[in-house]
Formats: C-alpha cells, sequence, structure tokens
C-alpha cells in the first residue's frame, strides 16, 4: 500500500472563506431582504431580479464579472492599486466569489421569512414607540428565525461548495487559495482518487453536520416557544 | 377630552369620508365589515395616510395635510388591541407587556410590569409565551401591554371575534372595567350591537365609509334616525311608508296604516318596528293591531321567531311581511298554526326614519 501525501490546508483555506463570506452575507443579506420586504415602489421587480441574478447564471458568469471589476484593468482592482493592493488570486478574491454566488439564497430565502410576519405585530410595536432598528433586531428577526436559520444554513453550505468563480478570481494556489472543491477537481484530474475520496467524505462530514444542528437547534427554539400550554 | 378627525382617502373604489368630533371618553363605532370602520382606526394610528384633513386627539396634530403634519406611529402615543392581539410570539408574557417601557429605569419598569400582571390577572404565566396561553389571556396581555405605554387614546378593532361565545361576555366585563380605569379616550370598532350597546355609551355608526349617525345609544337604539341605522341596529321590520296626518302612516307593502307616538315631518320614509316589540293580543278592538297569520317559524334555544303575514293567510313559506319574536311560554299560546291572531304594535315602539 502506498502511502498518500495528504496537505491538510484546503480545509483551513475552505472554513476561513466559508465563515468570513457567510458571517458578510449574513448581515448584507438581511438588511437588503428587510429593506426589499418593506420596498413598494415600482422598481422592485427589477431590483429582485438583479439581486437575484447570481443564482441563476452559472458561477463562471459570476466570476468572470469579478474579475472585470477586480482585476487589474477593472475600476475596482484600479483603485486597489494605488495602494499597492491587489486581490486577484488571494483569499479575499475567494470571499468575494463566495458572497456573490452565495448572496441571493440568503437574500430570497430570508426575505421569504420576512414576509410571513403577521404585519399586526410590526405595527404593534411601532405603535408601542419602537425605532425601526428596534422593530428589526427585536421583532422581525427573532419572529422569522426559523426562515432566517434556514437561509444561513444554505448561505453556508452554498459558499463551502463554491468552485467555478473562485477558481476564476481566486485560482488554485495550494496553501493560499486552493479550497476544498478545487482540491477535488485537481485531485480527481490527477489521478488521485484517494484524496479526492478523503475530500468528498469531509465536505460531506462538515455540510451534514451543519444543516443538522441548524435543524436541531431551530426546532429547540420552537419548542420552546409553542411546546407545553395548549 | 377632545377627538376630531375629519379625513378623506380613496382606495380600490372605496371612499372614507369621515366627520367625527367628540368629548365622550369612549365611542363605540358600529359598522358591517367593509364600511371603513377598521381604515379609520388604521388613519388614526398611522398606518395608513389620509389623501386630505386632519387629526387631532386631546389637543395634539396627529394629521394636518394643510400644514404638513403626519406624525410617525412612534410619535402618535396611540394604543392599537388588534383583532388577532398580536402579541409578540419570541417574548415571554413579561416582555411583551415591557416592550414599550424601554425609556423607564430598570427598577421602574419592573415594578410597573408587576403592577400590571397582577392587575390584569397574569401573574402566574408571566414566563409563558403567547401561544401558550389561552385567548382571553392572550387578550388581558395586549390591553396590558397597550397601556403601559400610556396612551391617549386607545384604538380597539373588533378585540372579542376571536374569542367564544361564554369567554366572550365575561371578557366583555373585564374591558368595560378596565376601560372605566384607562384615563385616555377609547375608540371601540365592532359589527356587534350587543358588544357596542354594552361597551360604550356614544356610539358612530358606519355606513360605505361615511359615518352616518353619532349620538347616544339609547336614542341610537330606540328611535334610528336612518334606514342603515336601523338595519345595524338589528331591525328585522322595516318597510316603505308615506306620512298621512303628525302622528299616522300609511304602510302600502304591509296594507296596514299605524299609528305612531312620535311627530311625522317628512312625506316618504320608512317604518320600523323591532321583533321583540311586537305582541300578539287577544282581539282586535284596540288600535294598532292587526290581523296577522303564521307563515313559517324558527325555533331558537329560548325564544321563537313566528314570521307573519297580515291581513290575509300565506301561501308559501316565505310569503310574509314581519317577523316577531316572543318567549317559549308566549308561544305555547298559540294553540293552532292557522288560527287567526292578532298583532299589536305599541305606537311609542314604532319608529318613522329617512
Amino acid at each position: 500500500m502506498n502511502t498518500i501525501n495528504f496537505d491538510l490546508s484546503p480545509a483551513w483555506i475552505s472554513i476561513k472563506v466559508t465563515l468570513t463570506a457567510t458571517t458578510i452575507i449574513f448581515f448584507i443579506g438581511l438588511a437588503t431582504a428587510w429593506r426589499m420586504t418593506n420596498y413598494k415602489g415600482k422598481w422592485k421587480g427589477l431590483i429582485d431580479g438583479i439581486l437575484t441574478l447570481p443564482l441563476v447564471l452559472p458561477p463562471t458568469v459570476a466570476g468572470f464579472a469579478i474579475l472585470l471589476l477586480i482585476g487589474k484593468n477593472g475600476p475596482i482592482g484600479n483603485f486597489l492599486e494605488i495602494f499597492g493592493v491587489n486581490i486577484i488570486f488571494s483569499w479575499y478574491a475567494a470571499v468575494i466569489a463566495a458572497i456573490v454566488v452565495a448572496f441571493p439564497l440568503m437574500y430570497k430565502t430570508s426575505m421569504g421569512a420576512f414576509e410571513q410576519i403577521d404585519s399586526n405585530i410590526l405595527s404593534a410595536a411601532r405603535t408601542l414607540g419602537a425605532s425601526e432598528w428596534k422593530v428589526f433586531w427585536r421583532v422581525a428577526v427573532p419572529v422569522a428565525w426559523p426562515g432566517i436559520a434556514a437561509a444561513t444554513a444554505l448561505t453556508f453550505a452554498r459558499c463551502l461548495g463554491e468552485f467555478g468563480a473562485t477558481l476564476m478570481v481566486a485560482g488554485s494556489i495550494p496553501g493560499k487559495t486552493e479550497t476544498i472543491p478545487i482540491a477535488i477537481y485537481f485531485a480527481t484530474q490527477g489521478g488521485e482518487m484517494q484524496v479526492a475520496l478523503i475530500w468528498v467524505l469531509i465536505i460531506f462530514a462538515i455540510s451534514l453536520t451543519v444543516i443538522v444542528f441548524m435543524n436541531y437547534w431551530n426546532s429547540y427554539k420552537t419548542k420552546q416557544r409553542f411546546g407545553a400550554g395548549e | 377630552m377632545e377627538f376630531y378627525v375629519d379625513i378623506q382617502k380613496k382606495f380600490q373604489g372605496f371612499k372614507l369620508d369621515v366627520q367625527l368630533k367628540s368629548q365622550y371618553d369612549i365611542i363605540g363605532i358600529l359598522g358591517a365589515s367593509g364600511s371603513g370602520k377598521s381604515m379609520l382606526l388604521r388613519c388614526i394610528s398611522g398606518l395608513v395616510k389620509p389623501d386630505k384633513g386632519k387629526i387631532i386627539i386631546n389637543g395634539k396634530t396627529f394629521f394636518d395635510s394643510d400644514k404638513k403634519i403626519n406624525l410617525s406611529m412612534r410619535d402618535r402615543k396611540v394604543g392599537f388591541l388588534f383583532q388577532n392581539y398580536a402579541l409578540f410570539p419570541n417574548m415571554t408574557i413579561e416582555e411583551n407587556i415591557a416592550f414599550g417601557l424601554d425609556k423607564l429605569p430598570k427598577q421602574d419598569r419592573k415594578h410597573k410590569v408587576a403592577g400590571l400582571l397582577e392587575k390584569y390577572h397574569l401573574e402566574n404565566i408571566e414566563k409563558r409565551f403567547p401561544a401558550q396561553i389561552s385567548g382571553g389571556q392572550q387578550q388581558r396581555v395586549a390591553l396590558a401591554r397597550a397601556v403601559a405605554y400610556e396612551p391617549d387614546i386607545l384604538l380597539l378593532d373588533e378585540p372579542f371575534s376571536a374569542l367564544d361565545v361564554h369567554l366572550r361576555n365575561h371578557m366583555m366585563r373585564e374591558m368595560s372595567e378596565s376601560l372605566k380605569e384607562f384615563q385616555g379616550m377609547t375608540l371601540f370598532v365592532t359589527h356587534n350591537r350587543e358588544e357596542a350597546y354594552r361597551l360604550c355609551d356614544h356610539i358612530a355608526v358606519f355606513n360605505a365609509g361615511k359615518v352616518e349617525v353619532f349620538g347616544e345609544k339609547n336614542e341610537l337604539f330606540q328611535r334610528p334616525a336612518s334606514l342603515e341605522t336601523a338595519k345595524i341596529t338589528g331591525c328585522k321590520n322595516i318597510a316603505k311608508a308615506i306620512r298621512l296626518t303628525e302622528n299616522t302612516i300609511d304602510v302600502p307593502s304591509w296594507g296596514i296604516q299605524i299609528k305612531t307616538s312620535m311627530k311625522i315631518k317628512h312625506e316618504n320614509g320608512y317604518v320600523g318596528i323591532r321583533a321583540n316589540h311586537l305582541k300578539i293580543v287577544a282581539d282586535d278592538t284596540k288600535e294598532n293591531c292587526y290581523k296577522a297569520f303564521i307563515a313559517d317559524e324558527s325555533d331558537g334555544p329560548f325564544r321563537i321567531s313566528l314570521y307573519l303575514k297580515i291581513g290575509s293567510k300565506p301561501e308559501k313559506l316565505d310569503d310574509f311581511h314581519i317577523q316577531c319574536e316572543m318567549s317559549k311560554e308566549q308561544r305555547e299560546t298559540i294553540k293552532n298554526r292557522t288560527e287567526t291572531l292578532y298583532l299589536y304594535m305599541n305606537p311609542e315602539h314604532v319608529f318613522f326614519c329617512l
């Protein structure tokens, strides 16, 4: 039996990228979803379409768009170059790719949860003198929590599995930008089936753990609120 | 206390056009569903912005389209009791009541919440969540939460409609007590005339987005001034009528003339008499007595309604003029369903409206 040369760095890179991206998406996604829930203007359909677009486009299209923006000749890339910063092919680029691709999941799912809230509850909070900030954090988010938790779990899983856009903007530099999905791809290409299999099992375990944990935690919360009584 | 509302609001083929001025503590708003009474509450609370007009409560201008004033919901100090109570499902009873008290120091807030829990009989359930308590308790929590904020005006939107009948009576008595203690104005919206009568001394009748009448409740129920008021206050016998003299009217569709104790001023209008004010008597020697025959009857748990045709025998079940309500004992004095009855309309109870 031949020993396999196994490098764990893709795991750390994946976790770092996924947690950072999920945290950022959580706040931006919730804020956007809440604003869009309350926005009743005529542009709603268009704005919603643009925000949801990355969900239906191939990740390579998202990757291409990001390259245009933050690449050496892109507007943002140009600007950052003044300070000597280059994002392309760094783990930040992987974070940006994950954010762009997974954002619509957070936005769409939590907006669905916000729209389910009985509007009387929000009105009651406002008549009791609550600021919009308080209405959001003390009422809207906790009431919509099961939906928001599901959205977060989906976002996490999507970030962890991101491949196409990441490969285009962050490349596959071992120990720097090589995430688990990319490691699986190159291991398979190079014929190292055992290495690929180990990574497949690891990603399987992480995804399942997160989703199962979310489910149990949610049902615990729900039981606390609605259990007993009746 | 002063209540002044003069607003207009158009929406989806419906127009709300309300002028209402009052100095009373409790005002009842009685109207069928879709008459715009809930929309009025929404305008007062700031949920909906009227197109035009003024809302002034206790000297505080909530809305004035001329002066471009439109206070936000949180600046109006309005206590809104929603039909479904709208309690925060993620907070305990205690936290629900304390929600509007952020500005108080912690000690005062605790003290106040404890006092309200006691007053509204919620002491042993303060750590529970809204989904774990009964409908009556939920209503008390909602009221305690609204009152805790010390609003200038309390808006009650059909507060009893989500409750069982037996609980409803009990909660109505409790509510009546609470409202007497409340140091502000109350607007009570309902489609149920009994609730309105029991809780309020002054009632505004709503019809098609307008205030039809506003007045003292007994006046309103005994002498409704309009056809819609007569209907909404539950009068079952209404027919077109023509003035003959100052105290007599002709009712062509019933084929009779009726004496009234109220003075008739207009040529054309409607006559009304409530089903429970009609009496079955022995003969028609007195005035306002008419021959009548039973067309149909419906059996309630305690009272019976007879559907009567005046003057001649009915041909089918729905061939009747008038509905008369009586106790089961009274019904038993009529032996034969086909016999001739004598119906008496007390002139005191007959009203004429426009």
